[in-house]
């Protein structure tokens, strides 16, 4: 048996309400609200945390590593190699990219489904769109993980694939030169009747692949490029039930969005259920599950409905400056250099894996690891420890209104983590005024800043929210 | 800590500085000029007398050529170190030990920094290529930690910390405005203290040092050679230094209530100078007060006051002109300025004038001159952190043995 085993998502702490969007720019609001990705986030930093979300789940080790976005950090090199550091996979797993589509997105899973090994499917998108456009208000930021493998007594199938079935099409809905920060979209009445049929026979031949009738199916969730398409869409399919796509609170997340769906069939589905993922985009793909028993003990990630109901706001003001919509004014500091990339190379297990060295004999943790031990007397007498999924406290802390940052103020704590070891680190997604002696934290992969286009990623602490 | 020492070896005859301001019209080669010129003259001698030159400099331009340049120095030995903020401090260490050493008779430490001309605020290190993984906060963020902690380890009132902290720039402002040479030569309130805007944590604008563009300079030789050019000459009775290992960053039992790498360096040149009871043989000190607070812990790390007490000692006036020991009677480094490689040297200047007599009766220090016993001065340097810094202690007296 072949399916999902494991999956994550990350939806970001922030949420724009769409009626600051009208009173800024003087127009009337929309409703509800949208997912902002911090400043330092990008959708490799996002596809992180949702695949370290997916992995606590799963002893699983994946030999292929997939990340799809349609604004990657980078073009010409692989991203999904940073994604393979941060999670410290085996040097022979492969990380490669998918195309810089949502429907990337959607092959991976079946790339995935009809593969062997154990593959991690991720994919993650920051949506922008021009000031007051539909794109900006009704886009979302966010990530998903899927990981997909052979049912094995520490690895049970936990939602198993149980037909596939596409349609291609060849038609101009939405577009976007690379590069440019954000999609053209051309006609969504148009759209919407060119992807319906496509997505019926898609899903009518998938669900005979999987030997069932549409009737059947508990539960369809519908991914398409604009939550309007994916109305109309899940309107004709003419199945029970079609799950909420979160529209109104996270946003339409672009390559995201058909993890983000499947990750919440799955969470809303019962053991014996059979459900399907209908991706509408630039043709059709539909992929049915059999929801398994084991998904009844299983200790799953956090699910999408809970994050969709946590975060906090965040101004338009300052939305636009994290989009660079609006040129913000800079600390009069100066900016940081960008990083070697030899040494970083040297140091991938700190810098991506925030790997701590222990000393044999007295049992203390370094961040960032030392070679020599903290009395000066054995040299390479030292194991290694990953840090990254270990809570600290903060000790002590500190606001820096003067220090570059992309988005001042920096504040900054000093956090001793369970287990022995400290660290000084920046703090994100919170506000000054919330951080206290004693709070407890937890790292995340950040992007903490670009130079020369190149990302600086490492480690900051966000307080655990619980 | 196997350190000997060369107590009474050496002598300071001749010293020399700039203002420290910004000096739009000056460049680095100017600063070095004027500083170098104030103390051939200073000792009474020609350039061509000294032989061998230290050369502090923490960003104002690499090798000894950046001073051989401008001063034209014909074929002179001239090596340039740094040290973080304690570089200056750093080339008359060396230049001691050289002299001592017998391969030199006269040499001279000169420290100069061009802070002002980077068009940003602070102070601004350019730090080697790296993995992008060191953390990117100003030094005042830094020790904005430490203000807190020491709150709460000693029970001090905040406000009461907040007040002796504001006390420490008053103090210093006071001293500075008394000083023609220093970049802020006007006096503070503790309400104006208080009330400036925050730069980080608790700390404000006023619990900085200046940032300014300076440069000083010593000349020495050994110190049986000093009255040949000088009848009343400082002698070098300590000179001691600590790298920090950067354990404070690292180690969670380090709770920024104090400097362990300044308390080792005390210690060792007390030991060097013979020095049981700081108080009571120092008649001034001229510590490194990047921020008010840092000069609180000192005044414990130093010795001078117990653990938890400095800012009490420090709001009953013991520190002030008049007071047991006189810190930072120059205005230091919050109303002098702080060209990184020149301050250590300034502090010596001060010393020079305080301890022979020579300063001006406004800020000169009472306890040098009410006090026979007490002949020294001592001057400090920090460059780091909290958690991770270098010290330096130097003490200077005008007596030999």
């Amino acid at each position: 048996m072949r399916g999902i085993i494991a999956w994550g998502t990350y939806l970001p702490f922030r949420r724009l309400d769409r009626a600051d969007i009208g009173k800024v720019l003087g127009r009337s609001g929309g409703r509800g609200s949208r997912t902002v990705a911090s400043f330092d986030e990008d959708p490799t930093t996002m596809a992180v945390e949702a695949a370290r979300s997916a992995m606590r789940t799963t002893p699983a080790s994946p030999d292929l590593v997939l990340f799809c976005s349609v604004n990657p950090a980078y073009a010409d090199r692989t991203n999904a190699t940073a994604i393979h550091a941060a999670l410290r996979l085996g040097d022979t797993a492969i990380a490669a990219d998918l195309g810089l589509s949502t429907r990337s997105a959607v092959a991976g899973v079946l790339l995935a489904s009809c593969g062997h090994g154990t593959t991690l499917v991720t994919a993650a998108d920051i949506r922008v769109g021009l000031a007051g456009s539909a794109e900006e208000a009704s886009g979302g930021d966010a990530a998903s993980a899927l990981i997909i493998g052979d049912e094995s007594p520490d690895t049970p199938v936990l939602a198993e694939i149980m037909g596939t079935a596409s349609r291609t099409a060849e038609f101009i809905d939405r577009w976007r030169t690379p590069g440019d920060t954000h999609s053209k979209i051309w006609d969504e009445k148009f759209s919407g009747v060119t992807l319906v049929p496509l997505a019926v026979a898609a899903l009518t031949d998938a669900c005979a692949a999987a030997d069932i009738t549409p009737a059947e199916l508990i539960a369809v969730a519908v991914s398409a490029p604009t939550a309007r398409m994916a109305k109309t869409v899940g309107g004709k399919l003419g199945v029970a039930h079609v799950v909420d796509d979160f529209a109104a609170v996270v946003g339409q997340c672009g390559a995201a969005q058909p993890g983000l769906m499947l990750a919440h069939l799955i969470e809303q589905a019962s053991p014996g259920d059979v459900v399907a993922l209908v991706s509408a985009c630039d043709g059709a793909d539909a992929v049915v599950f059999r929801v398994t028993d084991a998904a009844a003990g299983h200790d799953g990630a956090p699910t999408v409905a809970a994050q969709a109901a946590g975060g906090a706001p965040i101004s338009y003001g300052r939305f636009l400056a994290w989009r660079g919509t609006i040129a913000v004014d800079p600390p009069r500091r100066p900016e940081p250099q960008r990083v070697s990339s030899t040494a970083a190379a040297r140091n991938t297990d700190w810098k991506y894996g925030f790997v701590a060295s222990v000393d044999e004999q007295t049992g203390a943790v370094h961040l960032p690891p030392l070679r020599v031990s903290a009395d000066g007397e054995r040299t390479d007498a030292m194991t290694v420890r990953p840090m990254a999924d270990i809570g600290a406290t903060i000790a002590t802390f500190t606001v820096d209104h003067v220090a570059y940052s992309p988005s001042p103020p920096i504040v900054f704590a000093v956090v001793d983590f369970d287990g022995g070891g400290r660290l000084p680190v920046e703090l994100c997604d919170c506000d000054a005024d919330e951080v206290k002696i004693g709070a407890r934290v937890e790292m995340t992969f950040r992007r903490l800043h670009a130079i020369d286009g190149m990302p600086n990623y490492f480690w900051k602490a966000r307080l655990a929210r619980g | 800590m196997a350190s000997h020492g060369i107590k009474d070896q050496i002598a300071i005859i001749g010293v020399g500085c700039t203002r420290f301001v910004e000096h739009w019209d000056a460049g680095l080669d100017d600063l070095i000029i004027t500083a170098a010129d104030a103390a051939y003259a200073s000792a009474g001698i020609d350039k061509a007398d000294v032989d061998a030159y230290w050369f502090g400099t923490a960003q104002g331009g690499m090798s000894g050529i950046t001073m051989a340049r401008p001063l034209q120095l014909q074929n002179k030995p001239v090596t340039r170190v740094e040290n973080y903020c304690a570089t200056g401090s750093e080339a008359l260490r060396q230049a001691a030990y050289a002299v001592a050493s017998g391969a030199y008779d006269v040499a001279m430490a000169l420290g100069a920094e061009k802070t002002k001309d980077s068009g940003f605020q602070g102070l601004n290190a350019a730090p080697p290529p790296n993995d992008g993984t060191a953390r990117s906060l100003t030094a005042a963020a830094m020790y904005s930690m430490v203000a807190p902690a020491y709150c709460e380890k000693f029970g001090v009132d905040a406000a009461d910390m907040r007040h002796a902290m504001a006390r420490v720039a008053e103090k210093n402002h006071h001293n500075g405005a008394r000083n023609p040479l220093a970049q802020f030569q006007r006096e503070v309130s503790i309400d104006t203290v208080c009330a400036s805007p925050k730069v980080a944590g608790d700390l404000g604008v006023y619990d900085c040092a200046g940032v300014a563009d300076g440069a000083a300079a010593v000349i020495i030789c050994r110190a049986e050679d000093a009255h040949k050019y000088c009848d009343n000459p400082l002698y070098i009775k300590a000179l001691s230094f600590v790298a920090g290992n950067g354990s404070g960053l690292t180690d969670p039992d380090y709770d920024y209530t104090t400097f362990p790498e300044i308390a080792a360096c005390a210690q060792d040149a007390y030991t060097q100078a013979g020095i049981t009871d700081p108080s009571a043989s120092i008649a001034m000190a001229e510590v490194h007060d990047c921020f008010t607070v840092t000069e609180l812990v000192l005044m414990e790390d130093l010795g001078f006051s117990e653990r938890g007490t400095a800012w009490k000692d420090m709001l009953d006036g013991r520190f002030d002109l008049e007071g047991e020991v006189a810190v930072n009677p120059d205005g230091g480094l919050k109303s002098f300025g702080h060209p990184v490689g020149a301050s250590g040297l300034r502090m010596v200047y001060e010393a020079w004038l305080q301890l022979r007599g020579k300063a001006p009766d406004e800020r000169r220090v009472a306890a040098a001159h009410r006090d026979p016993a007490k002949t020294l001065a001592l001057t400090h340097n920090l460059g780091g952190y909290p958690g991770e810094m270098v010290s330096f202690i130097a003490i200077v007296g005008t007596e030999l043995g």
